[in-house]
């Protein structure tokens, strides 16, 4: 199965999981199936049916947007990763 | 690549010993070195990224330092921000740095701006300088620094941090992407929590800062391959390096336009949060007013709740920081439910997924007065306006006034303050 790399921001709605195996043929399918296991993560990943501009997902060191999006093919033992958005400099 | 600077320095015979070790490398040899020497760098930020990187540069014989901070050192920043110490506690950052870096090295030039960074000033502050760090601890500071370092066809070396999780990149839009084609827009606030709410491993800065001079003395110099298009993220827990890859983004908002076109904007707004990562007193009442006018959050002393208490009286203080703060000074009788837990279950309400009082908010009485406790008061407050939203009633959310620290401070001086 895929397995999804959840940072920190995000893993308050995963019960602090660092790391998700999840089933799912494309990127869609296994964010979906996600977001299935984790209720909460939804509103923070999507914006109706499209990923929310501030998500960043990568399958292995590129960027899905760059590859077929959510239609992106999986295989197993694939590595998925959402990369947060974060600011701290330890001020 | 080649060097971002074209100049070559004079060296003296001082710097020359003192640069050896340096200079005996064939890839880096007396030219790299008179480039530092000729160069000159703006460091965003004299904190936990800014006390390395401030120091290694000045150490390697970067010319010119510039340093744009505000603050004033506390002695809670010394956990991770080693360019200050003890006998600078109560000294402004940029004075009690420029002490450090004088004495580590006498040839560097320091120019210091104790101003908060603004569309009003940043180009202005940007423009004399070949190359900007940015080592910021807000989004819409990073947002302002990616912006101006655009238009001004500046190269920016970006850190950021979080607990244990760090990232590093180099923002070069003459050459690949901006910040801005990797993060078109910030995250909605309140998702993303800032060092002082979530904490910073206070060794991660050092990390990731040092990375940061590394990039910085490879631009300057033109020695090996910077991280223009890509970015290093980095989990201290696991000690993984994982690089990806960042793409131009043809529609990028910013760096798709002609850079004379870029304009800066209001990156508070932009955000939807302050320019700082910690929240004075002042600035909490304004967004109070924001919010709603009519209904401030009321406020309870901690000497008034302490009066209270003394007379017997025993109202429900809900303590909303996280399990690892209570270890460190707590109140007595209070009950435990953290911020990020009811944030949750308010959404989980609000959505219709979860009844009241399946939820940790089934705790939180609505036909009595309820007192909320944080550390500072920040969080409190934002957790009594998400119960606003489920129907409390404005007038029975009441918050401990600068939270346990207001309590070590008035009340109980044996109390640690963090």
């Amino acid at each position: 199965m895929p397995n999804i790399r959840i940072p920190t921001p995000l893993r308050a709605f995963t019960s602090n999981e660092a790391q998700v195996q999840v089933g799912g043929a494309t990127v869609g399918e296994a964010l979906s199936n996600l977001t299935v296991r984790f209720p909460e993560l939804r509103q923070h990943l999507y914006d109706g049916e499209t990923l929310r501009s501030f998500v960043n997902v990568y399958l292995g060191d590129e960027d899905v947007r760059f590859l077929d999006g959510l239609e992106t093919n999986l295989e197993e033992g694939d590595s998925l990763r959402i990369i947060p958005s974060i600011a701290g400099g330890a001020g | 690549m080649k060097p971002i600077v074209s100049d070559l320095g004079d060296l003296s015979n001082d710097e020359i010993r003192r640069y050896g070790r340096h200079l005996i490398m064939p890839e880096f040899g007396m030219e790299a070195q008179r480039r530092l020497k000729a160069s000159s760098v703006l460091i965003v930020g004299t904190g936990g990224l800014g006390s390395p990187l401030a120091l290694y540069l000045a150490a390697a014989g970067v010319g010119r330092l510039g340093l744009v901070d505000y603050d004033i050192v506390d002695e809670s920043n010394l956990q991770r921000q080693i360019i200050h110490g003890q006998s600078t506690v109560g000294v402004s950052k940029t004075e009690s740095a420029e002490r450090r870096l004088n004495d580590l090295n006498p040839f560097l030039e320091i120019v210091r701006y104790d101003v908060p960074l603004t569309s009003d000033n940043a180009l202005e502050i940007i423009a004399p300088y070949d190359l900007v760090i940015d080592g910021t601890d807000n989004f819409p500071t990073r947002y302002l620094v990616n912006d101006a370092c655009v238009k001004l066809g500046k190269p920016n070396v970006y850190g950021s941090i979080l607990r244990f999780e760090g990232q590093l990149s180099v923002f070069y839009a003459q050459e690949g992407p901006c910040y801005r084609c990797m993060f078109p827009e910030p995250p909605p606030p309140g998702l993303v929590p800032n060092c002082a709410e979530a904490g910073v491993l206070g060794v991660l800065p050092g990390t990731i800062g040092t990375m940061q001079a590394t990039e910085a003395v490879k631009l300057l110099t033109g020695i090996g391959d910077p991280m223009i298009g890509r970015m290093l993220l980095y989990d201290a827990l696991e000690v993984s390096f994982t690089t990806i890859k960042v793409r131009k983004n043809p529609k990028c908002p910013v760096c798709s336009i002609p850079a004379d076109q870029v304009e800066l904007i209001d990156y508070e707004e932009f955000c939807g949060v302050p320019a700082h990562d910690h929240a004075p007193a002042e600035a909490l009442s304004t967004a109070e007013e924001a919010f709603d006018a009519d209904a401030p959050v009321p406020q309870i002393t901690a000497l008034a709740l302490k009066a209270r208490l003394d007379q017997g009286e025993s109202p429900v203080i809900i303590d909303v920081r996280n399990p690892p703060e209570l270890e460190i000074a707590a109140l007595e009788n209070t009950v435990l439910i953290p911020k990020p837990q009811i944030m949750i279950a308010v959404d989980e309400v609000l959505s219709g997924r979860k009844p009241i009082e399946d939820t940790v908010i089934g705790q939180i009485p609505r036909d009595r007065e309820v007192l909320f406790l944080c550390r500072s008061g920040v969080r409190s407050t934002d957790v009594i306006y998400a119960l606003r939203d489920l129907g409390y009633h404005p007038a029975s959310l009441i918050n401990v006034e600068g939270g346990i620290l207001a309590w070590a401070r008035e009340v109980d001086a044996s109390m640690p303050m963090y």
